[in-house]
């Protein structure tokens, strides 16, 4: 099918980053670098390849969605469609006996092959940060306003969360109705985000009534505000057994942690939020700002991905799409120092020119040193610089 | 993305109509000259809303990326597209249903069906989920036309009336599935702009109720 590609072609759904892009990338990164230091999360890389049965199997990306290949000794490989997989083995093996819990942090490119449309690139940048070993609301807390706080210094307004569970979710299907199956349709249908068809597939069921009311109910607490949600949810898990109770006395000290952290107003408890169908178990939540139709960020707890790599431990953390970002935030990202010196010299002041030019950039300042033969056309030239310096013996050569 | 005006993206052509009455019974304002203007983009002017008028089967693209927070969208056009939008409300207008239909008595001397249709995903969805390999042939419009001309042996196409099947000697095969329109949202508009969603959807349920009737 593939015809011939043009020179400047690359594979579907890739794309270059052109210096003004770059710059604001690099401004994001230096944000989070910093931001993830001051709470003491320390980085981490690993490699872009993995084995397909272990980090391609774990990640819980669709198959479809994966660059799968074969490397040269015939094992299958996949360029790694998530952080959160290949972080947890690393705690769970070279990070073994590290003591609990773990802060750790990364910025890395991302591979999912993609639909052929705008928007959905098949190779991304995410930054993010796991807290790993620490099974309590406050490390859900701490990893929601961590989030929040990258979000915010990057320069993202009108930042907003949703915050559901998962864990919540499928204990009260399940309380409900009494089949794993059933249960996984049900939160199939959530993740759609297709409301009518939940209570289509409810009425299905042939449910007694009072049983279908309190699957729709479930479906039209999304438009509670937090109050609500929590009283709602209080009320249906009176008399539950421990783990549902649980359930909600996290959720509830969630609630009271992040409005601690200021953010009452911006973040809002939705039990239906099924943001992803992978290794998520306990708090899911989703970052949205600016004006972008698409999540920015998104994570959750994950208790159950660990033991996978022979280490069961409780883990929760989240990611921010950079390229999202990036169109998210109006002015396109933070720009770095753009403002550059050029300096044009001959061979007569080769010397002096090459002595201030180091002066300069000692001072912290972004000096081209260009010898004036080497240039082509004048003019074009000095338009790209804030300062042109001129270190020649003929006047009027490189004008301006 | 306008966080102060709400954005509806509304369907042109044959659904435009009902959704027009629809959204006045649910109180929206909508100027008498709504439904004969060739304009593409509309703000009211009592409250902030913005309509922009599109083909349907791009309502679910200008919602899914945000550039209409809300929509009206058939649920042929939302199946076939796998959009990442919420699917809020069932409006339980412009009713019809999705089938397989051809001439009658027709038998075929090749080894896969073909099967003619503007639905190529909904089509194969059908036919895979029965275990049944079919050849498809995807065209844009008159798909009656296909097995007339023996393009193809059967078509898969959404049936209202089911005239223009009888005014070409098709039948009807196979029903698929109910279709009518359903209130979609972006998920991050419904973030940022809860409340006034939130009070959308309230008004279009209510305004539904009169006009809805269960899924068989």
């Amino acid at each position: 099918m593939m015809t011939q590609p043009y020179m400047f072609e690359k594979p579907l759904g890739l794309r270059d980053t052109l210096p003004d892009a770059q710059r604001a990338i690099a401004g994001l990164e230096n944000v989070f670098h910093q931001e993830l230091r001051l709470w003491g999360y320390d980085f981490i890389q690993t490699p872009a390849l993995e084995y397909a049965e272990t980090i391609g199997r774990a990640s819980a990306i669709a198959d479809r969605e994966l660059f799968k290949f074969l490397d040269v000794e015939g094992h299958p490989v996949v360029l790694r469609p998530d952080m959160t997989t290949p972080i947890a083995r690393v705690a769970a093996s070279s990070l073994r006996k590290q003591p609990l819990p773990l802060r750790l942090a990364y910025t890395a490119a991302l591979y999912r092959s993609q639909k052929k449309e705008g928007g959905h690139p098949s190779e991304f940048k995410q930054a993010g940060a796991e807290l790993i070993g620490d099974a309590t609301p406050y490390a859900d807390a701490e990893i929601i306003s961590l989030m929040k706080t990258i979000l915010e210094k990057s320069g993202l307004e009108s930042i907003r969360l949703a915050v559901g569970h998962v864990g919540f979710v499928n204990a009260f299907f399940y309380d409900i109705v009494k089949d794993k199956e059933t249960v996984g349709q049900l939160r199939q249908l959530l993740y759609n985000k297709n409301d009518v068809g939940f209570r289509d597939y409810v009425a299905s069921l042939h449910l007694p009534e009072a049983l279908a009311q309190r699957l729709n109910a479930f479906i039209d607490s999304r438009r509670l505000n937090n109050e609500e949600t929590l009283k709602y949810l209080e009320t249906l898990t009176a008399g539950s057994a421990p783990p549902v109770r649980s359930y909600y006395e996290n959720i509830a000290e969630l609630v009271k942690l992040l409005e601690i952290d200021h953010l009452d107003g911006k973040f809002d408890l939705d039990m239906t939020l099924v943001p992803h169908l992978s290794y998520y178990t306990g708090f899911v939540f989703q970052g949205f700002g600016g004006g972008l139709g698409f999540p920015v960020a998104s994570g959750g707890r994950y208790d159950d991905l660990l033991a996978k790599f022979n280490r069961p431990c409780p883990a929760t953390g989240f990611g921010i799409r950079l390229d999202r970002l990036m169109s998210a935030i109006k002015s396109g990202g933070r720009n770095e120092e753009t403002r550059k010196t050029a300096i044009i010299y001959d061979r007569e002041n080769a010397g002096r020119a090459m002595q201030f030019a180091m002066q300069e950039r000692e001072r912290g300042r972004s000096i081209v040193v260009q010898h004036v033969d080497g240039i082509d056309d004048a003019k074009a030239f000095c338009r790209q610089f804030e300062t042109i310096k001129r270190f020649l013996n003929k006047e009027g050569t490189g004008e301006r | 993305m306008n966080e102060s005006v709400i954005t509806v993206a509304m369907p042109k052509g044959r659904i435009f109509g009902d959704a027009c009455r629809l959204l006045r019974d649910a109180g929206f304002d909508l100027p008498a000259t709504f439904e004969s203007t060739r304009k593409l983009i509309l703000d009211l002017a009592s409250e902030p809303f913005r309509f922009i008028l599109a083909k349907p089967v791009d309502v679910p693209t200008y919602v899914e990326y945000g550039a209409a927070d809300i929509g009206i969208a058939g649920k042929d056009v939302l199946l076939e597209s796998g959009r990442d939008v919420y699917e809020m409300v069932d409006l339980g207008i412009s009713k019809c249903h999705m089938a397989v239909a051809g001439l009658p008595g027709h038998s075929r001397n090749h080894p896969f069906l073909k099967i003619a249709t503007k639905y190529p995903n909904i089509a194969s969805d059908f036919y895979r989920r029965r275990g049944e390999q079919v050849d498809l042939i995807a065209l844009n419009g008159s798909i009656e036309l296909a097995p007339l001309v023996g393009l193809a042996d059967a078509i898969v196409d959404i049936v209202s009336t089911g005239q223009t099947l009888r005014e070409n000697g098709l039948v009807e095969i196979e029903k698929l599935m109910d279709v009518s329109s359903r209130l979609i949202v972006n998920p991050v508009s419904y973030r940022l702009k809860k409340p006034v969603i939130d009070g959308i959807v309230e008004k279009m349920i209510r305004a539904t109720e009169g006009t809805k009737v269960g899924m068989d």
